[in-house]
């Protein structure tokens, strides 16, 4: 009896994994996608790569400039987060079970901050450029938006989560809304709030790379403008700095959050 | 003239289910009342009722000669200063110190600006001070509260609802979360409030024992319903039984 469950168990193993080997030839037949071919390529790629992909001293020469754009692109990603989370803190309050002041208004703040949400930020990138033009403006809309969204349903589940009782005493006592909202939501959900934020400043700094490209503005733009310049020692240069920076705030981030907690 | 009259309270959250049918019953000032009877009898959502945390669907509750269910939003929040609320799980703001906790409960008298600021006169800061001092609380007064044991949390939470100087004290299951030192301790407090502070208090206990030792009065809650209202001394057995829908022997007492 018990044989026999552990064969089908088995069988049912050995099917999937035929299913799985028949749809990856199949793709690959479908796309011409040769498996040879490009394990042959593979060290051809990479010492183009260690060839192309190095700093050199020239590229350094770019270094100043490169960095102007740096600058420019972290705080853009900084004023779009703290910016951003303004509003959401005031939307998640409407959409919290605990805070909000009719279910209409919690599911509208809801709905709002899906609709938000789900829009990809190039998309809402490639959007605003047909309003904006390529300007500093719309990555800084792109970034609020897409930021917007994903933190006001953050700020709403922690403001549920650690917040409901205390709100509840205080509503007891006879506090008035924003007295609650002041004396009990904010101190009690400030830590996690702060922590959103900042993992939201690194997450863009990452994207407004992405965005910038599109935009012509910021680091995005000038890895653009190099790349198709085919100066590959500086876009490596480039890369590299956009990396020190992103692990550079992570850390910080760390560190604050260890200190608020 | 009763400080508080429930007639015919009840409450149903949706259309089958009632979870408060029919209340009747009349609380005098200065009377320690116990409310027992087994999980989901309804004790919590009853007290929600008289400070109207929750909407009661039927009935009338008057507390202190005004008629509650007619309460603007404004007179509801003068309503809410006249009765203080301590909870099972403190619900205290962790993340600030225990005297702004205490001051918390000043809210009610306080404008939205006013509170928001947090501008307290000496006298409110005094009045915090010389409750933690009867709690045995004023060497904690500047720590945080996520610092603080439970039994101390629960004084903070007695304090904060003093200093609204309520005529009624709604008590959910204070000491369900404490040890049993910590529960004397409590309990005894509560005692002092009621006898030496003229307070009614109104509190959901589980235990029945303490019940019996710190009450005037017991009320059984059994599925929403009275099923016993009498002092703590005609409790029976069979009656405890009654309430817990048991058959006799099947329950811990001491």
């Amino acid at each position: 009896m018990d044989i026999a469950v552990f064969q089908k168990k088995k069988q049912r193993m050995t099917l999937f994994m035929v299913i799985l080997i028949g749809l990856t030839l199949l793709s690959a037949r479908m796309t011409d996608f040769d498996f040879l071919h490009s394990v042959q390529t593979l060290p051809k790629a990479l010492s183009w790569m260690a060839s192309n992909l190095v700093v050199t001293e020239q590229a350094l020469t770019k270094m100043p400039s490169i960095l102007d754009k740096l600058i420019e692109t972290i705080f853009l990603s900084i004023t779009a987060t703290t910016t951003a989370s303004v509003l959401a803190l005031l939307l998640a309050l409407m959409g919290s079970h605990t805070t909000k002041i009719n279910s209409f208004f919690g599911s509208l703040s809801r709905i709002i901050a899906s609709v938000y949400r789900n829009i990809p930020i190039v998309a809402w990138a490639l959007i605003l450029l047909l309003s904006f033009g390529q300007s500093a403006l719309t990555g800084y809309f792109a970034l609020f938006l897409a930021t917007f969204g994903f933190l006001t349903r953050a700020f709403i589940e922690t403001i549920d989560e650690t917040s409901s009782s205390s709100v509840e005493a205080l509503r007891a006592t006879g506090a008035t809304y924003f007295q609650v909202v002041a004396k009990a939501v904010i101190p009690e959900c400030s830590p996690q709030i702060i922590s959103w934020v900042l993992f939201m400043i690194e997450t863009n700094i990452r994207s407004s790379t992405l965005v910038g490209i599109l935009t012509g503005t910021g680091i995005g733009f000038a890895f653009d403008l190099y790349y198709k310049s085919m100066n590959y020692h500086v876009v490596c240069l480039i890369t590299i700095s956009i990396v020190v920076v992103v692990i550079g705030i992570e850390l910080l981030s760390n560190y604050v959050r260890r200190v608020i907690l | 003239m009763a400080l508080l009259q429930v007639q015919n309270l009840s409450k149903r959250y949706d259309k089958e289910k009632r979870v408060l049918s029919d209340i009747n019953l009349e609380v005098r000032k200065g009377e320690f009342v116990s409310i027992i009877g087994p999980s989901g009898a309804g004790k919590s959502t009853f007290l929600r009722c008289i400070n109207r945390m929750i909407d009661t669907s039927e009935g009338e509750i008057h507390f202190d000669d005004v008629d509650v269910m007619a309460l603007s939003k404004r007179e509801l929040r003068k309503h809410r200063t006249k009765i203080g609320m301590i909870f099972q799980h403190y619900n205290l703001v962790s993340r600030l110190t225990v005297i702004e906790n205490v001051l918390h409960g000043r809210f009610g008298y306080k404008s939205t600006w006013q509170g928001i600021l947090g501008r307290f006169t000496e006298e409110e800061k005094l009045q915090a001070f010389n409750l933690l001092k009867k709690l045995g609380m004023e060497e904690h007064a500047y720590k945080r509260c996520d610092q603080l044991s439970g039994g101390q949390k629960q004084r903070v939470g007695i304090a904060r609802a003093l200093i609204q100087s309520p005529k009624l004290l709604l008590c959910d299951e204070p000491i369900a979360s404490l040890d049993p030192n910590a529960s004397k301790v409590i309990m005894d407090h509560l005692q002092t409030i009621s006898k030496e502070l003229d307070i009614t208090c109104i509190v959901n206990l589980h235990q029945v024992d303490v019940a019996k030792k710190y009450s005037d009065r017991i009320i059984g809650l059994n599925s929403g319903r009275v099923v016993y209202d009498g002092t703590s001394t005609e409790l029976t057995s069979s009656a405890i039984h009654t309430i817990y829908g048991s058959e006799a022997g099947e329950l811990i007492m001491e």
